[in-house]
């Protein structure tokens, strides 16, 4: 059981088309979606996640289309996070996560619910602040809150659009490292549009990359960590080196 | 140990009332609200009643003034109601359905019936039949224009505010191009239906009024927990496995049938919803829609019971309280506007 995308094709204008993308993504383990700016990794993620409607093409993730699943259906096998959030509602960090379990609970919560709210909370360093208002959080605790909702849904499969966006060193690495552990311990598949190459590299088992709408290169790490390969990729001078770690891509 | 364990899984939870603190304020102001209603509609069922009290003519008397004040409690459902709803859709606490267009629908609406009736048709026009039919064209047509306002089609909520606009001013312009046409005497009774008036409320029809917008509630009361959802925009709802576009349409229906009939009972109000709901949002502040509605209510009734016990007791302007009632209600909007400094 795997994502996979057959001919998925979005026109956004004649001139900016996303696809045909075909390719699947293995379940299990985390597969980190790369490329430049523009190149479609939202757009891709979206559809994936039943966000925005596919041109043409079909989408199915653990053996159902997407497209003509039931909604319901869906929200309890995969869960996606985009880019941008905001909400009209005053919602404490708490209230927030509680209405991932909303597939589940149908907005009734039970004492298993509140189980894994609390669990979502801890995972991602955010019990102290559970009760504090979104609007008084900082850019990268309320991206984690936003993380939180999505893991408490506990899909087996996860989409992220940049989450770590805003976020800090140590906590960046943190929210990678547990990614991976809810990957490995748990079983889920992650789906993870990245920036940082050497992140992708070093905490994913899978890299997608996309360029101008198009999968150009879809492997594991030690393959797209290759001069040539992140050179086309990125549209920039990229020199792989030995790190303690690892390669390391080296772009400044 | 195993004590504080304990304790602290009580104290997290995640219900739409965050604490005791907020829990005491909302049942406060519930309590006040509640206390406020209670007292006007006693106030306007028995202040000033001319004739000697428990007598005949004085149950005549609050008999009349009962019917006007279940007007104004099916009235301020309605809009209360009606508003949130609307608002939590659009996602948005600005927009309501009146500045979407919804007064200019209900105008050509009565403007066409009167323009192709005449006086004797439409005063011919009462009863149970063309209320209803009245209704029915409201709701068809608000639905319609509102579900296809929130399709998606317009990039931005100035575009779609602008069209509710220009769709509006269109409306406008085509009722009174019609009403150009009209005799004085056929403008006489459209002018005496599209001013809203609670004093002579269309009494007659609140046996009809009544239990649709009892069922309509009921069925918004138990939507409640999705319209909370709705509320996070429309990604968010989808992914939390909500069928988006097909509870847009429902609840836009839902909508139009509380608006259609508290403008078939007195007219088009544009900004009570407004009042109600932005006063539920600041006092109650909380997500959930069963916690927020019954606020939204009480806040409507209060405001228009006040405005009537006030212009028809104190000020005998029993006629103006609709009137009044927009321009407090539209200068708080100007001013929610101004301080929020965008839509
Ligand atoms: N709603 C839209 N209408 C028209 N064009 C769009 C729309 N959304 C995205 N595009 C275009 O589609 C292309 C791909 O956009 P997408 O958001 O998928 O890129 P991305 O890879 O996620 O980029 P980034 O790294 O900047 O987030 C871009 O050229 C963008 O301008
Ligand atoms: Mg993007």
């Amino acid at each position: 059981m795997s994502i996979t995308l057959t001919d998925v094709q979005k026109d956004y204008s004649d001139k900016v088309q996303i696809g045909p993308v075909t390719t699947e993504i293995q379940s299990g383990g985390v597969t980190a979606l790369v490329g430049p700016n523009g190149a479609g990794k939202s757009t891709i993620l979206t559809m994936i996640g039943r966000l925005l409607d596919i041109d043409t093409g079909t989408i199915t993730v653990a053996g159902q289309d997407v497209v003509n699943s039931p909604s319901k259906a869906i929200a309890k096998i995969l869960s996606v996070l985009r880019q941008e959030n905001h909400f009209v509602t005053r919602l404490t960090v708490r209230q927030l996560v509680g209405f991932g379990r909303f597939p589940h609970s149908r907005g009734r919560l039970t004492i298993g619910d509140e189980k894994y709210i609390s669990e979502a909370i801890d995972f991602l360093n955010l019990t102290d602040l559970e009760n504090r208002y979104l609007d008084q959080l900082s850019g990268g605790q309320r991206q984690r809150a936003y993380v939180a909702m999505v893991l408490a849904q506990n899909t087996d499969y996860v989409l992220l659009d940049e989450p770590l966006n805003n976020l800090d060193m140590q906590h960046a690495v943190q929210m990678m490292k547990q990614l991976r552990r809810a990957a490995d311990e748990l079983g889920r598949t992650i789906v993870i549009v990245l920036h940082d190459i050497n992140f992708a590299a070093h905490y994913s088992d899978k890299i997608l990359a996309m360029k101008d709408g198009k999968v150009v290169k879809h492997g594991t790490p030690a393959e797209i960590m290759q001069n040539e390969v992140l050179t086309e990729i990125f549209n920039t001078e990229v020199n792989v080196i030995d790190g303690p770690k690892g390669p390391l891509a080296v772009y400044y | 140990m195993f004590k504080t364990a304990d304790t602290t899984q009580q104290q997290r939870h995640s219900g739409p009332i965050t604490d005791r603190k907020h829990m005491r304020r909302y049942v406060l102001i519930m309590t006040i609200l509640g206390a406020l209603a209670v007292g006007l509609t006693f106030g306007v069922m028995t202040w000033d009643n001319p004739a000697e009290t428990g007598s005949r003519p004085w149950w005549l008397i609050v008999g009349m003034r009962r019917d006007s004040l279940i007007t104004i409690a099916v009235v301020a459902v309605c809009h209360a109601v009606a508003t949130v709803a609307f608002q939590t859709a659009v996602n948005n606490r600005i927009l309501t359905p009146g500045i979407m267009g919804f007064g200019s629908l209900y105008t050509v609406i009565q403007t066409t019936a009167v323009f192709l009736l005449g006086v004797g048709g439409a005063t011919a026009l009462v009863g149970v039949g063309p209320f209803l039919l009245q209704m029915a064209a409201m709701v068809v047509l608000a639905t319609i224009l509102y579900t296809w306002l929130l399709s998606g089609r317009f990039s931005n909520i100035h575009i779609m505010l602008l069209v509710g606009v220009v769709i509006g001013g269109v409306l406008g312009s085509l009722s009174n191009f019609m009403q150009r046409m009209l005799t004085p005497s056929e403008f006489d009774v459209l002018t005496a239906r599209l001013f809203g008036n609670i004093s002579n409320a269309r009494a007659d029809y609140l046996p009809y009024a009544i239990p649709i917008v009892l069922v309509v509630v009921a069925l918004l009361w138990f939507r409640a927990n999705t319209l909370n959802v709705i509320a996070l925009g429309r990604t968010t709802a989808q992914n939390l496995g909500v069928a988006y576009k097909r509870e847009l349409i429902i609840i836009m229906a839902l909508v139009s049938l509380l608006v259609a009939t508290a403008t078939a009972l007195v007219g088009p109000m544009m900004f009570l919803g407004f009042l109600a709901a932005t006063l539920a949002y600041q006092f109650g502040d909380t997500y959930s829609h069963r916690l927020l509605f019954p606020m939204a209510v009480l806040f409507g009734y209060t405001i228009l019971t006040a405005s009537y016990f006030v212009l028809r007791h104190i000020w005998d302007a029993g006629g103006a309280v609709t009137v009044i009632v927009e321009l407090i209600g539209g200068l708080v909007f100007l001013i929610v506007l101004l301080r929020k400094g965008r839509l």
